[in-house]
């Protein structure tokens, strides 16, 4: 008998499908995880194949990511995945309107019906089996009890979905402030729903019969839910068939084209005698020896600490605890600096359960009497909590912490590299102070937890699997930019045939080299300074540490206690900063036996934006709340918006929509409604717009205000994954005003910003300039009509006049209004330009009253918007900081000539406020820059340069629209601490 | 109005300047965008007595070098060029106290116009000493730029014409021929060719060249059969640059189909319409627009004798611009100007209607422009035509082969279904059938 064999490849797992040639009837399928060791897995699935039909004829053909080297290489036909899902469907579901495939790294959408449509992740999704996967790991438990935990969810947070490590730093403060699992795991499933949703179908609405393909969507009900109720899908349209992991294998089997059947033995010995090519790149071998290897271990041995037995010690301790992104540290030290004791850990989801249990455990071996703990201190995210729990004596700044730790080890550092779990944090230090910070930016973040995830895949643990790469010969060239793109490259890897070895050497070396090239930004390692202190957990990886003194031409100090250098430089900090006699506040070991919280999730009330907020109870009755972005969150009185501009500039623009000005007009004299979307340009522009449409006779109505719901409204209208949130958020408020009954929308493409006389051109962006073109392309209610987007240049009257002219036609307004308008309109934008200079003196000069430090947040106009923002000005004013802007001090410094083009408006205010803070000894630079914006990779640097080269700090924020501000406060504590220092 | 501050501070770098001495002593290297082209160009600047070098290099190395200098968010296209350059200077081929770098500049309000500062800021720990020279008609970096004269710009206008007729008959011919290697040979002979002519007196005689182009290429033995035709448009680096595009030419003639890539004289076209738009829409320069007008009434009177030399020899010619603008006029607006702009959406759309349906979008990751023009556009155009296989794929240094490969499949599949469709409606059904 003849079969028809299908084998699907995928970047996971290895599934087969056997058909007899004339029914077409499944009569076999398997499937199976590969762990990378692709062609094994595939070998061994193959004998079970032969083993069940033994001496059988058969037509092969294989599909699957994975599959097309193996296919090349062997020379078994090949069938694209899609297109062997194409017929699969049609064979079994030919009624299906659409198809949602999920895989292992790869999400794809069919549309099958009215215009046929695929649609593939870019290379930048997440929403993938492998995020789930990640996410789990985050999670610390297996993808199936997220499942199960997901089931008896409550509540669900947003999270970010469009990239893992954005979701990642979306969840991490939800673990750190104890948010229910089950909530979390809800929240991921929805996220990957949205992913899908958004990022893929792109306006297309997903309806009809709705097939649901891959692994994922298979075995795990969670997500099922969450599909067909976003979907809005009931069960006879929601379809998931028994067969969905080997749908693609069977497709495959049907697209069969080979005509030649062949035995098994003969495929087999087609595949295991398959070469692997030489495509890849290949590094060198981390060592050549075994000595080598032990000289290095030899030399990084003498860097320890001394230790004191716990148990018999008596006299003065202190306490170091650094809550982490993804593992808690603690360290208790004894006044000579020794270690008493020490744990380190991955966090397990809940930090504070397991600081508690394990001073429980330190208390228990202290003696009765005799060992005092006169000081203990805090860092990390947790800081806050851990304090308001435990009463600790003293919270620091990671930065800080770290630095203290490094000068003990070396007192001549002159550079700290620190790779933990999920941040990478590089310090220059220059005499005796920290002097320039680097952190990584959430998209470039190849660190630690990077390995733990892909060991896990391997079904290893993060120590043996990087033991592996130590004597790899001939490591991969994995590329050094963010973990989703790794994984792929690693994909590529297996399918060129690169050993587990050759990869885990690859993925440490990508750490160093993110780190080096993407954070630290080296061009030689001159750079990176003569006494380099490695540290953080991901360092006491030996693989890791050698890939870096490699790539760097040094030789380095990595303490043995790399991994808990933060815990041990808050130690050190308690010691050196509490009085001598004094005794720590910390609970007592009587104290602590009764601990007790609650943790309860909950929307705050405080305003509209009805933030998730987390509430912890301790047993003293002491609260703690997180999740809040303003102080009303955590039931403090509200901060007056004194002390921050970005405050002042939000209300200052709504206002002149608001000013009534009855009487200009009788109501019949009335032109029309015009919706004015506040965003992008109108952040600049609302005030010129609106009074020149006001003077035109016309009701001017704003879109309502940013808000994470807006987003989600205009979602569906998004055309690019990878365009900067306020772009984004741009669709939302398109939606509002149609929905908001208005004539018609008015956005202008202006190529041409306001000529400030500062630049040699004065461009906008195109995304600022063009973004219209998109909008009407893309949502199909926007019509010739009610939606009118003339090209003007300001600078131009007549110009300008012509083309509104032309573009009003239809409201019967003469060129003489329009320019009456523009006039009005010029009037009305520079009174809103001179009083945000005003405003910006006035904070100044009080703050310089109260002896505060000032902050310059640049940024670009829209920065202002607080769902941009994510409220980093008032968490500024809240560290004790006042805050202006760039465009309230810009024309007070001189015109700025840096090495790239300045033809931008926006860009030459950036430059003059830079020059502006360097030359005001109490002011500071902090630039925002939203993610995916590609021209601030031109500002980013020439502002640092400017800075630099006046000694001043550089500090950059980048924002999108994950609201963790966790990462963003160490950062600016980091800066007041150098402030200070 | 503001008052004017008169204080400037500056922060820019002098950068070492190409002197006239250097013309005769120093060999200038030139990234390369497209093969035909510029190997014809660098003839023409050799002719002005510059020594002009090519880089042909694509070795991952270059990737390497781009990511050590290059900011990780700007665009890929500038790591590339930045990269190669870095790559060949530290070859040990070149003396590096001989050696001047040369790239085009286009001042637009994209990043793109920033590659010379780029380039300079990259070459200042290692190689201070290089000069930088700038090929851009906006007036920009004077007395650090590729100096031509007007004569040499006309020539170079010529040889653009005749670069892109070899591209279009070499990818009408190549997937045809009976013996491929001679569609390569004829290639080569026709470089070599246009070479020498656009050096000689006759260069203007186009409609001689571009006949006996048409008869050389037609000489080539074909075989009669259809095969999935696929146009590639995007930004304009990544869209020629086999470095940049990962070889997406010699993909897709693996893959047994028909590249269909636009002519870079659309561009160059492009570039001189945007500026005779924005006299129109925003009267400026309005006396350069005229002059502007008159070169562009030339360069479309040749490019239209083209067409007809192209249809009469039975090839699909290049587009007519005048058609181009007409396409653009009916999916977007001809004021958006900055990168590729409008031509991309026009693009798209001729080549669906001259029957190329299925079009790859290359564009850099990120690419600012192309989120408006390129993905953003792409519903528009679905919306003339519902058929349109349109795959925008992302270029980075870190985006796999696997990963943009596997897009293009997918995309390759839809159209082999479809020319499947045109040939034998029913064969795919009946292949799965069930009973």
């Amino acid at each position: 008998m003849t079969y028809l064999l299908g084998i699907d490849v995928g970047s996971t797992t290895v599934k087969t499908a056997v058909l007899a040639a004339a029914t077409k009837e499944i009569v076999y399928t398997s499937y199976e995880r590969h762990f990378s060791r692709v062609k094994e897995c595939v070998l061994s699935a193959l004998e079970k194949v032969g083993q069940a039909f033994p001496n059988a004829k058969f037509r092969v053909s294989i599909t699957g990511s994975a599959g097309l080297g193996l296919a090349e290489k062997s020379g078994i036909a090949f069938v694209q995945e899609v297109q062997a899902a194409f017929i699969a469907i049609k064979g079994f579901y030919p009624d299906a309107d659409v198809a949602v495939e999920l895989g292992g790294e790869d999400a794809k959408i069919i549309f099958l019906t009215g215009g046929t449509e695929q649609r593939m992740n870019g290379s930048c999704a997440g929403g993938t089996g492998a995020f789930i996967d990640q996410m789990a790991t985050l999670l610390d438990i297996s993808v199936g009890e997220m499942d199960k935990l997901a089931l008896t969810a409550e509540k669900v947070y947003p999270i970010a979905s469009r990239c893992g490590v954005f979701a990642k730093s979306d969840i991490q403060p939800l673990i750190n402030q104890g948010a229910a699992k089950a909530d979390i795991a809800a929240s991921i499933f929805r996220a990957v729903v949205e992913q899908t949703v958004s990022g893929l179908a792109q306006g297309r609405k997903i309806k009809g019969k709705v097939l649901f393909l891959g692994g994922p969507l298979h075995f795990l009900k969670a997500l099922r839910a969450a599909f067909t109720s976003t979907l809005n899908l009931d069960e006879e349209h929601a379809i998931f068939p028994e067969n969905a992991p080997v749908f693609i294998a069977t497709g495959a089997a049907l697209a069969n084209t080979d005509e030649t059947e062949t035995g098994l033995e003969a495929v087999i010995k087609k595949i295991r005698d398959s070469k692997a090519s030489d495509e890849v790149v290949r590094g060198k071998p981390l060592f050549e020896n075994r000595s080598q290897y032990e000289e290095f271990v030899a030399r990084h041995k003498r860097s320890d600490l001394e230790f004191a037995d716990i148990r018999t010690y008596q006299g003065d301790a202190y306490l170091g605890i650094d809550s982490g992104s993804t593992t808690t540290k603690l360290m208790l030290i004894t006044s000579d600096c020794r270690v008493l004791y020490s744990h380190y850990q991955s966090n397990n989801g809940q930090p504070l359960d397991i600081v508690v249990e394990k001073l429980r455990e330190m208390y228990s071996l202290m003696p009765k009497t005799g060992l005092i703990i006169r000081g203990a201190a805090v860092t990390g995210y947790g800081e806050d909590m851990l304090r308001a729990a435990l009463k600790m004596d003293f919270g620091i700044v990671e930065t800080v912490a770290h630095f203290k730790a490094a000068v003990h080890f070396n007192p001549l550092v002159d550079f700290i590299i620190d790779i933990g779990g999920q941040d990478i944090k590089c310090f220059k230090v220059k005499n005796g102070a920290i002097d320039s910070i680097m952190l990584n930016e959430a998209c470039s973040s190849g660190c630690g937890s990077f390995i733990q995830t892909f060991a896990k895949a391997m079904d290893m643990d993060v120590e043996s699997f990087a033991r592996l790469g130590l004597f790899a010969k001939k490591p991969v060239e994995l590329g050094s930019r963010c973990t989703v793109f790794m994984n792929s490259a690693v994909k590529q890897a297996q399918k060129e045939g690169a050993s587990v070895e050759d990869i885990s050497a690859g993925l440490s070396s990508s750490i160093v080299k993110n780190a080096v090239y993407k954070v630290i930004r080296a061009k030689t390692p001159e750079e990176l300074g003569k006494h380099i202190v490695a540290q953080g957990g991901t360092f006491i990886n030996d693989a890791v540490l050698r890939s870096f003194e490699m790539e760097t031409g040094r030789q380095v100090v990595r303490p043995a206690i790399a991994g808990l250098m933060g815990a041990f430089g808050a130690a050190l900090y308690a010691k050196e900063t509490q009085a001598q006699d004094a005794v720590s506040t910390l609970l007592s070991a009587q104290d602590l036996e009764k601990f007790s919280y609650k943790s309860r999730a909950t929307n705050c009330k405080g305003c509209t934006s009805n933030c998730n907020i987390n509430i912890l109870t301790f047993e003293d009755g002491g609260r703690f709340i997180s999740g809040n972005k303003c102080e009303r969150g955590a039931g403090q009185k509200p901060q007056d918006g004194k002390w921050n501009i970005y405050e002042y500039k939000y209300e200052r623009l709504l206002s002149c929509v608001e000013q009534k000005e009855e009487g200009r007009y009788e109501a019949n004299e009335q032109r029309g409604v015009v919706g004015l979307p506040f965003q992008l340009v109108m952040f600049e522009q609302l005030p010129f717009w609106t009074a020149f449409f006001k003077t035109l006779r016309f009701e001017v109505k704003v879109s309502e205000r940013s808000s994470r719901g807006l987003y989600f409204k205009g979602q569906h209208t998004v055309a690019s994954d990878t365009v900067c949130y306020p772009a984004k958020l741009m669709h939302g408020h398109i939606e509002s005003l149609l929905n908001d009954g208005v004539d018609f929308i008015f956005y202008p493409c202006e190529s041409y910003n306001v000529d400030e006389k500062s630049s040699t051109n004065h461009y906008n962006c195109p995304i600022v300039a063009y973004y219209a073109e998109l909008l009407k392309a893309n949502n199909e209610r926007l019509t010739e009509e009610n939606f009118l987007s003339p090209y003007v240049d300001l600078n131009e009257r007549k110009t300008a006049v012509r083309n509104l002219y032309h573009s009003l036609q239809g409201y019967g307004v003469t060129k003489k209004e329009i320019s009456l308008g523009l006039r009005a309109g010029f009037t009305a934008l520079q009174k809103y330009q001179a009083d945000v200079r005003a405003k910006g003196k006035e904070i100044l000069s009080s703050a310089r009253e109260a002896g505060k430090q000032t902050i310059v947040l640049v940024g670009r106009p829209y920065h202002a918007d607080p769902e941009i923002n994510h409220g980093i000005g008032k968490l500024i004013s809240s560290l004790g900081l006042a805050v202006i802007s760039e465009d309230s001090i810009a024309d007070e410094a001189p015109i700025v000539e840096v090495n790239v083009l300045n033809q931008w408006t926006y860009h030459a205010r950036l430059y003059r406020a830079a020059e502006y803070a360097c030359r005001q000894k109490d002011v500071h630079l902090v630039q925002l820059v939203s993610f995916g914006c590609g021209i601030d990779a031109l500002t980013t640097d020439e502002i640092r340069t400017i800075m630099e080269s006046n000694g001043k700090l550089y500090t950059q924020i980048k924002i999108d629209e994950i609201n963790n501000l966790g990462v963003v406060k160490i950062r600016l504590r980091s800066l007041v601490a150098a402030i200070n220092q | 109005m503001k008052k004017q501050p008169i204080e400037i501070v500056s922060y820019k770098e002098e950068a070492p300047v190409f002197t006239k001495e250097m013309k005769k002593t120093y060999t200038v290297l030139a990234p390369n965008m497209l093969p035909y082209h510029f190997d014809i160009l660098a003839k023409l600047i050799e002719k002005e007595g510059y020594n002009v070098e090519i880089l042909k290099t694509e070795d991952r190395s270059i990737i390497d070098e781009g990511l050590k200098h290059v900011h990780n968010d700007t665009c890929y296209p500038a790591l590339c060029v930045v990269g190669q350059f870095i790559d060949a200077l530290k070859s040990g081929k070149y003396d590096v106290d001989k050696v001047a770098l040369v790239i085009t500049q286009s001042g637009g309000g994209c990043r793109a116009s920033n590659y010379v500062p780029l380039l300079r800021k990259a070459l200042k720990s290692e190689f201070p000493q290089i000069p930088v020279l700038s090929f851009n008609f906006s007036g920009l970096e004077k007395g650090n730029g590729l100096e031509v004269s007007l004569f040499t710009l006309l020539r170079m206008a010529y040889a653009i014409f005749y670069a892109d007729a070899i591209m279009s008959l070499y990818n009408q011919t190549k997937p045809y021929a009976k013996n491929p290697a001679q569609a390569d040979q004829v290639r080569d002979e026709s470089i070599a060719y246009v070479q020498k002519v656009v050096c000689k007196r006759g260069y203007r005689n186009y409609k001689k060249v571009v006949k006996k182009l048409v008869e050389d290429f037609n000489a080539i033995p074909r075989v009669k059969t259809e095969k999935v035709k696929v146009g590639i448009v995007g930004e304009i680096y990544v869209k020629y640059s086999p470095l940049a595009n990962s070889g997406l030419e010699k993909f897709l003639y693996a893959e047994d189909c028909e590249p269909v890539v636009p002519a870079l004289m659309d561009f160059v076209m492009y570039c001189i319409v945007n500026t005779i738009n924005d006299s129109k829409l925003y009267d400026k320069n309005k006396k350069s627009a005229f002059i502007y007008k008159l070169v562009y009434k030339i360069l479309l009177r040749v490019q239209r004798g083209i067409i007809r030399l192209f249809e009469e020899g039975g090839f699909e010619p290049p587009h007519d611009f005048e058609y181009l603008r007409a396409c653009a006029d009916r999916v977007i607006h001809q004021g958006v100007k900055m990168g590729e702009g409008w031509l991309i959406p026009a693009e798209m759309l001729a080549l669906y209607e001259s029957g190329t349906e299925n079009i790859v979008c290359a564009q850099p990751f990120g690419c600012l422009p192309n989120h408006i023009v390129g993905k953003g556009a792409a519903r528009a155009i679905k919306d003339l035509y519902e058929d349109v296989n349109i795959v925008p794929i992302d270029y980075d240094p870190s985006a796999t082969k696997v990963n943009q490969e596997n897009r293009l499949k997918l995309m390759l599949a839809t159209a082999r279904e479809k020319l499947k469709d045109k040939k034998e409606p029913s064969e795919i059904l009946q292949e799965v059938a069930f009973d």
